[in-house]
């Protein structure tokens, strides 16, 4: 067993525990936690595929932006978990239902299993020496692909657009700093000197 | 067979390790001293003394603190989620010290000269959060999960900002390679040639966002002690408390190394002729981060704290804006005048 | 890159224009803010003609760029110029709506915008992650305009739920995406046709064939997969109704026409039984569900299914014939749906309310002579009384499902075509034989004017049919 096989092993299994865990775990914030660990070996699993970019990319999208937000969430709000399985058995019938369809699938495809006539020679080429693989995955993103990174921009640009107009309200009555106005207040416009005589006050 | 095995990784992964735990040894010895330098700065800028107590000028002040900390009992209130509130402080720690794998001190001084190494310390650097919103929640008490909000809407806003400085520094050097980032800027104009004098305005962002990604004055919100008592940190004592500080701390220092690794020539020598570059490299990198250091406990001892929404406007309106143009400046000077290659 | 580039990018060029566009509109309204809309607004309609006259000028000759990801040919060029039109015609007839309901959010135009430029990309995808990009930009614009009237229950929640039920159906496309890719190792059509040969076609290949397509009957809104449209439809406002109702259903009835042609050629026999299915439930539901409505929107929605229901008709031919047939329906299905909504939004009571029962309809041939007319020419021609355009529409889609040999389901057409003529006849009553209870107010000059140039079209088509049956046919060729 080589240190690469040994290192498989351990972020597949935990990886594939965590993810149980995910379901498994009766507080919301505890399978946010696990899912975060599961991301984090599957960052491992690309690690050892020599796909060191998308692991990096991987931890910093999924688990330092996505994740942290989505923990966010569920730690505000306050999940009643034994009210949101009493229809559990209500829909058991039809969730049985989805499962076992997925099920068949799954046979099927492990059954028509087929390898690829070129697969052999691909997972020997696998990681180019020549080039990382930032500069790998930049040839073909903005060459072959450009379509598709630029439909994906504009897909991300949508939604930004949709959440603001379906949210943002500007409320009446609240007060906001205005730097500019703050920075360009004079003495003049700011202080004003009274002569107040004596004992009968402004 | 045995001796393939020890060959072929048993002998690599003692190296390995042997090499890690020097780093660590050393790095908790610098911080030591990097703590009391931090309050003596802070003492000095408000005309006191400091720390003079343990030790010639209070020398030892740091290692003091370590036993009493050690020492102390560790207390753990009772509606806490005791084992998500003890993990909290170690991923803290563990975090930050793992930043250090790739950090070249250096020319080849390095545990793991990885090909990703600037996005790797960027990734471990955006989970930092994680130990603050664990021990925030699972305290399961009001202020700390103040802090725990605040600082993950802190440093997920601050990181963007960060990633685009990254990329700008990247866009040059053509690498995620640390080693190669500082290979990059050995010019023959010395510290004229580093990437601080180009990207003047990216280096300020990067200095100013890393204050605000390891939640250092003025943006320590997280554990603003007027408002908050002590942010996401009320609730621990003894060795967990610890734990965070000291992962505070660590993470500190890393962003240290990677300003001077990004923006000022890593171990490079600032005037590229002998005398100074029989200089080794490792002594020019650790004046580098003490520099860094020395500013970031400057602007402690100068800058009042920052309101949320000013942090807010601060890192989406002001930041992200300019960093991103710089980024497109940058790629546009770069293609059209092939500089950098 | 050079000017060869930019040269060999023409074909996509009114996908650049509405693309870059929307950005620049992006910017003008981030920096005007709300005030901008009517200037947006505008830009918009001069961005999407402008998108149309660049179709209209460019040669048909087939094209594949982007890797393969994306032809051009006359069949895109078809629908393209449809979905511009429709676009077009639905936005115009928003600013009056717009301005009365005190809805004028710049995003509005801009999200219209984006949401054509996704059906353009869907038009023309012919690898499957550009077909799904395509559909994600589209509807996700779509979920939002749904919404815009975030302060209106109805409207709320109809993007609500056309964004649950849209969801779900993408996550179907996909899973039907990602077993067809496994099974025959590309993503290309092209590539998907060579391996996917008669006879030996895998069970989990049909298995994601069905996913596929069961994903793409969501987006057109095909039975089983359409309850969300009566609901969508009534709630969202009644322009953007109009929109979903003629460009969005183009452009999804495309890509499944393509899909099917394209990727699956040699399996006709196996996706014909899904579309006849899906054809026959939706004729039949379109047909009797429709009856009981009081809503006219509502009505619509269900008169709508029963359109795709004939569309699909025409698909299950898998012939040259049959798809130059559903480009015909299309065309028509589009100017009579603009006409009828154009309708729907002069239906607006003295005192400014807009009301949408089909009883408000009452002896609109003695109030309004204009609208009345032309609301019962599109209901007759709904129905498929001859000479309106709607007659030929539906004539040649049976048409090419004889020649296809598939008789009874020609003869179920026939059928539902029949009992669904009881219900837009019902408004023919309505409108010219029941007491007047609402006057109207005057028609806005745009809608007056697309309400006469619909009526026409729909009046006189059978003077002219020729043009357009020879264009659908050869766009109809570029396929095969």
């Amino acid at each position: 067993m080589t240190l690469a096989s040994a290192f498989f092993y351990l972020f597949a299994g935990i990886a594939v525990a965590s993810a149980f865990m995910v379901i498994a775990a009766k507080n919301p914030v505890h399978s946010v936690l696990y899912l975060i660990l599961a991301f984090f070996n599957a960052a491992g699993l690309f690690l050892l595929l020599g796909a060191e970019f998308l692991a990096m990319i991987l931890v910093v999208v999924y688990v330092g932006a996505v994740a942290v937000l989505f923990l966010f969430v569920v730690m505000m709000l306050d999940v009643d978990f034994a009210e949101l399985r009493e229809g559990f058995l209500q829909y058991l019938p039809i969730g049985g239902l989805v499962g076992i369809i997925v099920l068949v699938e799954l046979v099927l495809v492990v059954g028509s299993w087929a390898v690829a006539p070129s697969a052999p020679q691909a997972i020997a080429e696998r990681t180019p020496t020549d080039i990382t693989n930032a500069e790998a995955l930049g040839r073909v993103l903005y060459t072959d692909y450009l379509l598709f990174f630029q439909l994906s921009g504009l897909i991300l640009l949508v939604a930004m657009i949709g959440a603001i107009v379906l949210t943002l309200r500007h409320k009446e009555g609240v007060k906001r700093q205005n730097i500019a106005a703050q920075v360009a207040r004079t003495k003049a416009a700011g202080l004003s000197l009274h002569d107040v005589k004596p004992g009968q006050g402004l | 067979m045995l001796q393939e095995a020890w060959t072929s990784w048993l002998w690599p992964l003692l190296l390995m390790v042997l090499q890690s735990a020097l780093v660590l040894v050393l790095l908790l010895v610098f911080i030591a001293f990097y703590l009391l330098a931090d309050r003596k700065i802070w003492a000095a800028v408000q005309l006191r003394r400091g720390p003079n107590v343990v030790g010639p000028f209070g020398l030892f002040q740091s290692f003091a603190d370590l036993l009493k900390f050690v020492l102390k009992e560790p207390v753990i209130p009772s509606g806490a989620n005791k084992g998500v509130f003890l993990l909290a402080p170690l991923v803290t720690a563990v975090l930050a010290l793992a930043a250090w794998a790739v950090i070249p001190f250096q020319e080849g001084w390095v545990i793991a000269d990885i090909n990703v190494g600037v996005l790797y310390i960027f990734a471990i650097s955006s989970l930092g959060v994680y130990g603050i919103i664990m021990g925030g929640w699972s305290s399961n008490s009001k202020y700390p999960f103040l802090g725990a909000l605040r600082s993950a809407a802190q440093m997920v806003s601050y990181e963007v900002s960060l990633g685009f400085v990254i990329i700008s520094v990247l866009l040059i050097v053509g690498s995620l390679n640390l080693s190669d980032i500082v290979r990059a800027q050995d010019t023959p104009y010395g510290a004229l040639g580093w990437y601080w004098l180009p990207l003047f305005p990216m280096f300020v962002i990067f200095f100013i966002s890393a204050l605000a990604e390891t939640n250092r004055p003025p943006f320590d919100l997280p554990e603003a002690e007027s408002e908050l008592v002590a942010g996401f940190a009320v609730e621990y004592s003894s060795t967990p408390y610890l734990l965070f500080m000291l992962g505070e701390y660590v993470a500190i220092m890393g962003m240290c190394s990677l300003t001077a690794i990004l923006f000022m020539g890593g171990w490079l020598s600032p005037i590229p002729f002998a005398p100074f570059t029989w200089v080794p490299g490792v002594i020019w990198f650790l004046l580098k981060v003490s520099l860094v250091f020395f500013m970031i406990a400057m602007v402690k001892a100068f800058v009042p704290r920052y309101r949320y929404d000013q942090l807010m406007r601060l890192g989406w309106k002001v930041f992200l804006p300019i960093s991103l143009a710089m980024v497109v400046i940058t790629a546009a000077v770069l293609h059209f005048t092939g500089w950098g290659a | 890159m050079n000017g060869q580039f930019f040269a060999d990018l023409a074909p996509a060029l009114p996908e650049m224009l509405l693309a870059g566009g929307a950005l620049l509109m992006v910017l003008v309204g981030a920096i005007g803010g709300d005030r901008s809309s009517g200037l947006i607004n505008v830009l918009a309609a001069i961005l999407l003609l402008a998108a149309g006259a660049a179709l209209v000028t460019a040669s048909p000759e087939t094209k594949v760029l982007f890797n393969g990801a994306f032809t051009w040919d006359a069949y895109a060029r078809f629908l393209k110029v449809l979905v511009i039109g429709g676009a077009l015609i639905a936005l115009i007839m928003s600013f009056d709506y717009l301005r009365h309901e005190k809805l004028q959010r710049f995003e509005y135009a801009i999200l219209v915008v984006l949401s054509t430029t996704g059906m353009l990309i869907m038009i023309s995808a012919s690898d499957l992650i550009a077909l799904y990009l395509g559909f994600e930009l589209q509807s996700l614009a779509l979920y939002v305009i749904a919404a815009i009237h975030r302060d209106n229950l109805r409207s709320t929640e109809a993007g609500l739920k056309y964004f649950v039920l849209g969801a779900l159906s993408s996550g179907m496309l996909l899973y039907g995406c990602s077993l067809i890719y496994g099974y025959a190792g590309t993503i290309s059509f092209a590539g998907i046709a060579q391996s996917v040969q008669a006879g030996n076609a895998p069970t989990g290949l049909i298995f994601g064939l069905v996913f596929l397509f069961a994903g793409l009957a969501f987006k057109v809104s095909a039975v089983p997969f359409h309850m969300w449209t009566p609901d969508v439809y009534e709630g969202a406002p009644t322009p953007v109704t109009a929109f979903f109702a003629a460009a969005p259903k183009v452009a999804a009835m495309s890509v499944f026409v393509r899909v099917a042609i394209d990727a699956f050629p040699n399996i006709l026999d196996q996706w014909r039984q899904i579309i006849v299915f899906i054809s026959i439930a939706s004729m039949m539901l379109g047909a009797f569900a429709a009856i009981g409505q009081s809503n006219i929107k509502r009505l619509l929605a269900y008169s709508s299914i029963g359109n795709v229901g004939y569309i699909l008709v025409g698909l299950s031919a898998g012939t040259s014939n049959g798809v130059q047939s559903v480009l015909i329906y299309l065309t028509v299905y589009v100017i009579m749906t603009l006409g009828c909504f154009a309708v729907v939004l002069c239906m607006r009571t003295k005192d400014g309310r807009l009301v949408e029962n089909v009883d408000d309809l009452a002896g609109l041939a003695r109030t309004q002579p204009l609208m009345g007319f032309v609301m019962a020419m599109m209901m007759f021609s709904l129905a498929g009384i001859p000479p309106l355009a709607g007659f030929f529409a539906k004539f040649y889609v049976f048409l090419a499902a004889i020649e296809a040999q598939l008789y009874w389901l020609a003869v179920i057409g026939v059928v539902t075509s029949v009992v669904g003529a009881f219900y837009y006849l019902r408004i023919v009553k309505i409108i010219y034989f029941d007491e007047a209870t609402i006057e109207f107010q005057r028609m806005p000059f745009e809608l007056k004017a697309i309400i006469a140039l619909t009526g026409a079209f729909v009046l006189f088509y059978f003077i002219f049919p020729a043009p357009m049956v020879a264009v659908a046919g050869a766009a109809a060729n570029s396929l095969f």
